[in-house]
C-alpha cells in the first residue's frame, strides 16, 4: 500500500495503483489516472466508469462480457475506449479494485 | 515495463487445441480471451476434433465424456458411476448442466466466446490437414476463422519475442 497525490488529492493506492477506498474517486483522478494510461477520458469512457463502479457496488463479479452487454458498448467498443487491457485499465481508472475474474 | 532491456513478459501466446470435448475447447478459449483481456497478442488453432469448436453446426454443441472421464463427479460430489456415463442422454445432460454453470460464471457459449477473443484482436486458424481429413468446407467454418493454416503457417504466424505456444 502507498500514498500517491492524484489530482490534488492525497489517496492511497496498491502497489498497482489500484485506489485502496474507491469512496476517494472522482472525475478528476478518473482523468488523471487515465493519462498516465494514455487514454483521453470521453463521455463514453464516463459511462463506462460509472457502469463498473454501480456494478462493483452491488458486488457483482465483473467481467468483459458484461460491460459488453451493459448497452453503453460493445466488446469491441470496450476495447478500443481502454487498448490493451481494457477491464484492467478501466476498473483503475474507475478507482475499483483490480478484477479478478478469468473472463 | 520498469525494465525496459529485459522484458521476461508474456507477450504473445498461441494455443493449440486438438480435442473437440468441452473442457478442452474452453480452456483454449479462456486462455486466448485471458491473454487479449491482458493486452496480449493471442492465436488459436484448431486441428483435429478440435475442429469442432469452429464448425458452425458443432461449435455450441460440445459435450464433455462421461464415459472414461474418471474425475466426473455427480453434482453431491460423489464419482459419477461408469455405468451412468454411458446411459443415452447422459453425456448431453452433464454437458448442458456444465454449460449453465459457466454462464452463471460470464463464460459465454463458443460462438459468442470466439466474438469476444476477436473483438480484442485474438485471431482464430483452423488446420489445414484436420479440414482435408474431415472433408470440411471453408462454408462449414464459422467467420470467426480468418485462415486455414500449415503447420509452417502456423509457426511463422505463432514467431516472435516473449512468444510461447500453448497446447491444451
Amino acid at each position: 500500500m502507498a500514498q500517491k497525490t492524484i489530482a490534488g488529492k492525497n489517496v492511497e493506492v496498491t502497489d498497482e495503483g489500484y485506489l485502496q477506498d474507491f469512496n476517494q474517486w472522482n472525475e478528476d483522478i478518473a482523468k488523471e489516472l487515465a493519462q498516465e494510461e494514455g487514454i483521453e477520458l470521453g463521455d463514453q469512457h464516463f459511462e463506462v466508469l460509472r457502469f463498473l463502479r454501480e456494478k462493483h457496488e452491488e458486488g457483482a463479479n465483473l467481467t468483459i462480457r458484461k460491460v459488453g452487454k451493459s448497452g453503453i458498448t460493445d466488446i469491441k467498443g470496450f476495447y478500443s475506449l481502454f487498448p490493451g487491457g481494457p477491464l484492467k485499465k478501466a476498473s483503475k481508472i474507475a478507482g475499483i479494485p483490480k478484477p479478478t475474474s478469468c473472463v | 515495463m520498469e525494465n525496459q532491456e529485459k522484458n521476461h513478459n508474456i507477450d504473445k501466446v498461441s494455443i493449440i487445441c486438438a480435442k473437440g470435448n468441452l473442457e478442452d475447447v474452453y480452456a483454449a478459449l479462456v486462455l486466448a480471451n485471458g491473454a487479449v483481456m491482458d493486452g496480449k497478442e493471442a492465436k488459436l488453432f484448431f486441428t483435429f476434433f478440435g475442429l469442432d469448436a469452429v464448425i458452425k453446426k458443432r461449435m455450441n454443441k460440445l459435450q464433455t465424456a462421461t464415459v472414461g472421464n474418471p474425475a466426473l463427479r455427480m453434482p453431491n460430489g460423489a464419482r459419477m458411476p461408469k455405468l451412468l456415463g454411458m446411459i443415452p442422454g447422459v453425456q448431453k445432460m452433464v454437458s448442458n448442466m456444465m454449460k449453465k454453470q459457466m454462464d452463471e460464471l460470464d463464460v459465454p457459449p463458443v460462438d459468442e466466446f470466439l466474438d469476444m477473443i476477436t473483438a480484442g484482436g485474438g485471431e482464430v486458424y483452423a488446420c489445414q490437414l484436420a479440414v482435408d481429413m474431415f472433408k470440411v468446407g471453408q462454408e462449414d467454418l464459422t467467420d470467426h476463422v480468418s485462415g486455414i493454416l500449415t503447420v509452417g503457417e502456423f509457426y511463422d504466424k505463432a514467431a516472435g519475442e516473449n512468444a510461447q505456444i500453448i497446447f491444451t
